[in-house]
């Protein structure tokens, strides 16, 4: 691994200002960007650790939102969004738990890995991306595999999820990397109900608004019984074939939402 | 350099360090504590777990400027203070819970960080904890009858 400056800073302020240098970059829990930056693939002259700022820490109810700071580790959200349950159960099985003691939510978001699992979530729940200069709705913040409406320097402060009435994600696992080879999150709000996609699209994560039509008119397995996915632009790897994953899209769709609770 | 210093195994350890020193380095190869081993190097096969403030943590991802003011634990503080073994690491050795070792140190430290949260954990909760913990020789029964035995769920075993 190429050498560099390694700071931690303990405000906000502290941590925007050392980002404002051009070879800088955030790090959250490392647990992606240290692989990476072993293998060569990054370069940053300093290393900016997020984790050391409390106020970006932890796990708050508001309202009908929880809000979680975007340097709260997997296992945290695990243990402590209990009062949004898909949730929780979607980050207690995000890598292993070792991983889950150093990933953060706010890690996951920014680097937006086209099979990761908190993308799908942020995106099911509508969720609010809060950084350190605007709020930005899951929607539009996602834009294609690694690809985030993040500008350079800008860091996830917080994520705000609208708590569902229902909800469940249900991951597809991909073995040896513990990453899903498709992962669905599905949540019932009292407006409607969304669908995301993760690990099986070209463009990273995304709604399946066929569903979410269906879904919304009748919530049960049924309603999607005689959709299905077109495999165009679906991944295909030496783990699945296009078709493959399109597939996987609709079954683990039913599955999460006969599990919804 | 970094001037870095916390904690290890109850004694106070500092050093100098590169940003890119990880801990796992820092651990082997500034305070010679080897027990803690590098099997991939990628995260993948939790040979190098350690606790960094009481949580399991795979010390080859991460750096050891950012773990400057924890108290890490390793394998070789999970002996008893008179140099015997501790209830896991004897319930390993009882129940023939390795081949190689290799992998024993981050098994160990796993073992103990799910114990101290689930202290009597279902089979399949032990196998799903060690999900990031691989072993290339045992096969895993024998790690899990040790950690059931270490939660003192396996007398019926013990006394075969």
């Amino acid at each position: 691994m190429y050498n560099f400056e390694f700071t931690k800073p303990t405000s906000i302020a502290d941590a925007v200002a050392a980002l404002a240098d051009e070879d800088a970059q955030a790090l959250g829990g490392g647990q992606t960007l240290i692989p990476t930056m072993k293998q060569r693939l990054a370069m940053p002259g300093t290393l900016v650790s997020l984790t050391g700022i409390a106020e970006m820490k932890g796990v708050c109810r508001d309202g009908d939102s929880l809000a979680i700071g975007g340097a709260t580790t997997h296992a945290t959200v695990a243990a402590e969004a209990g009062d949004y349950p898909g949730l929780a159960a979607m980050a207690a099985h995000i890598g292993d738990p070792a991983v889950r003691n150093r990933g953060t939510i706010g890690g996951s978001l920014a680097n937006n890995d086209p099979s990761a699992c908190y993308p799908c979530a942020a995106l099911a729940s509508g969720a609010t991306i809060v950084t350190n200069t605007r709020e930005i709705a899951a929607d539009d913040y996602f834009q294609g595999l690694f690809t985030t409406a993040l500008e350079e320097g800008e860091i996830i402060i917080n994520v705000k999820f609208p708590i569902p009435e229902k909800s469940n994600y249900q991951k597809f696992v991909q073995p040896a990397s513990r990453f899903a080879l498709v992962g669905v999150m599905v949540a019932k709000y009292a407006d409607g109900v969304r669908v995301a996609v993760t690990g099986a699209s070209e463009e990273g994560v995304f709604r399946w608004t066929a569903a979410e039509e269906a879904l919304s008119a009748n919530f049960s397995a049924d309603a999607i019984a005689g959709l299905s996915v077109d495999a165009d632009g679906m991944i295909g790897d030496l783990h699945g074939t296009p078709e493959y994953r399109a597939h996987l899209i609709g079954v683990m769709t039913k599955r999460a939402v006969a599990a919804a609770a | 350099m970094t001037s870095i210093s916390m904690t290890v195994n109850g004694k106070p350890a500092s050093g100098e360090v590169e940003g890119r020193t990880l801990l796992v380095q820092f651990l082997r190869e500034d305070l010679r504590l080897t027990g803690t081993h590098v099997g991939c190097d990628t995260s993948q096969c939790g040979a190098c777990v350690v606790h960094v403030n009481g949580e399991a943590v795979k010390a080859c991802t991460m750096f050891a400027a950012d773990a400057d003011g924890a108290d890490v634990r390793t394998i070789e503080g999970m002996a008893n203070a008179d140099g015997s073994l501790g209830t896991i690491q004897q319930a390993f050795q009882d129940h023939h819970g390795l081949q190689c070792g290799f992998c024993t140190p981050g098994m160990v430290m796993s073992a103990a960080a799910l114990l101290k949260d689930n202290p009597k954990p279902t089979e399949a909760e032990i196998r799903e904890y060690l999900e990031g913990n691989i072993c290339r020789c045992t096969g895993y029964h024998n790690i899990i009858k040790a950690i059931q035995a270490a939660s003192g769920q396996l007398t019926a075993v013990a006394a075969e």
